[in-house]
């Protein structure tokens, strides 16, 4: 696999949407959304920022296929983390 | 890929021994610390979950404290990293192109504001520290003992509950802070082999594989910042 050399106009277009995402999050921020709306707003930023992150300046968009298998353990490792701590303290109210 | 390119990477000084030619060394390098960042989320996930947790148990303590931390400060230093998740990005770019004065200034940018971080964070810290709020007795004579008026403590909600707030905010910072000092010394070994001329566009996997690294530190804060910072400012904060 040849590898790809990332133009630098791809990275200053990330930069400046990673700056935008800071902006608009905290903006975001000071809005009284109903709900859980703010966190879910919050996250959803924090989610697209990071993917980009991941996609472009760590490259993993033009990586191998091994790599995106490693990125996905490690989400799906998370997940399950996450899944079976809060399965078990959302259905025992009295812990 | 023409056979002649083969054989003139099959002679580079940097090729190790147990590789075949650079683009396998490469890649097995660049896979090795996408490992070890897969342990690196792992280990940084426990405390999200803790964080997730207690957030979850105390909504309106976790709020308050929130509100008490330096937006301002916590915004510009998101801004400074993804700052110097750009200049590291145009570091490897520059070793990839063999642009080496563009290499060694991305280089020391990132260092910069690397410590530029470091040092907002150290304000912050001291901040917390005059207000009483590192958690525990961690500080000999100055335990955790803020003022409710000044916390904007509302009725029914636990000093001790805000308290755990900070534990968190503490460990994940913290450990982020830490990680940021050994990137900076990372970098700092980089900029020491780069300024001697070590790194070209056949040999560059050092910078992009501590550059992965650095990324990753970014990541940590962009989800940090928010849940740390921002999490009750729509409930009015101050």
């Amino acid at each position: 696999m040849s590898e790809h050399i990332v133009p630098v106009k791809v990275y200053v277009s990330i930069f400046l949407a990673l700056m935008v995402g800071t902006a608009v999050t905290v903006l975001a921020a000071f809005q009284n959304f109903p709900g859980a709306l703010n966190v879910i707003v919050a996250m959803t930023i924090a989610v697209v920022k990071a993917t980009l992150v991941v996609l472009y300046f760590m490259h993993v968009r033009y990586s191998a296929r091994l790599i995106w298998v490693i990125v996905a353990s490690a989400l799906f490792w998370m997940a399950i983390l996450f899944a079976l701590t809060f399965s078990d303290y959302w259905t025992r109210e009295w812990l | 890929m023409a056979e002649s390119y083969v054989e003139h990477k099959a002679s580079h000084p940097a090729l190790q021994h147990h590789f075949e030619n650079l683009e396998q060394q490469h890649e097995a390098g660049t896979l090795g610390m996408w490992v070890f960042l897969v342990t690196e989320i792992m280990f940084f996930g426990g405390m999200f979950l803790a964080y997730t947790l207690y957030r979850s148990k105390f909504p309106e303590a976790f709020a308050i404290a929130s509100n008490h931390l330096d937006i301002k400060l916590g915004a510009i230093n998101t801004a400074v990293l993804i700052f110097s998740s750009f200049t590291m990005a145009m570091a490897v770019y520059s070793t990839q192109v063999g642009k080496r004065r563009a290499q060694i200034i991305s280089l020391v940018l990132t260092i910069v504001l690397g410590l530029a971080f470091l040092g907002i964070k150290a304000v912050e810290y001291y901040q917390k520290y005059e207000d009483h709020l590192i958690p525990g007795s961690l500080m000999p004579g100055n335990p955790f003992n803020p003022d409710p008026q000044a916390m904007h403590l509302t009725p029914g909600v636990l000093m001790q509950h805000v308290q755990m707030f900070y534990w968190i905010y503490f460990a994940m910072t913290g450990m982020h802070a830490l990680h940021m000092i050994i990137g900076v010394g990372l970098l700092s070994v980089l900029l020491y082999f780069s300024v001697k001329g070590r790194y070209s566009p056949e040999y560059h996997n050092p910078v992009e594989v501590i550059g992965l690294y650095w990324h990753f530190v970014d990541i940590v804060w962009i989800f940090l910042f928010p849940l740390l910072y921002l999490l009750g400012r729509h409930t009015g904060g101050h």
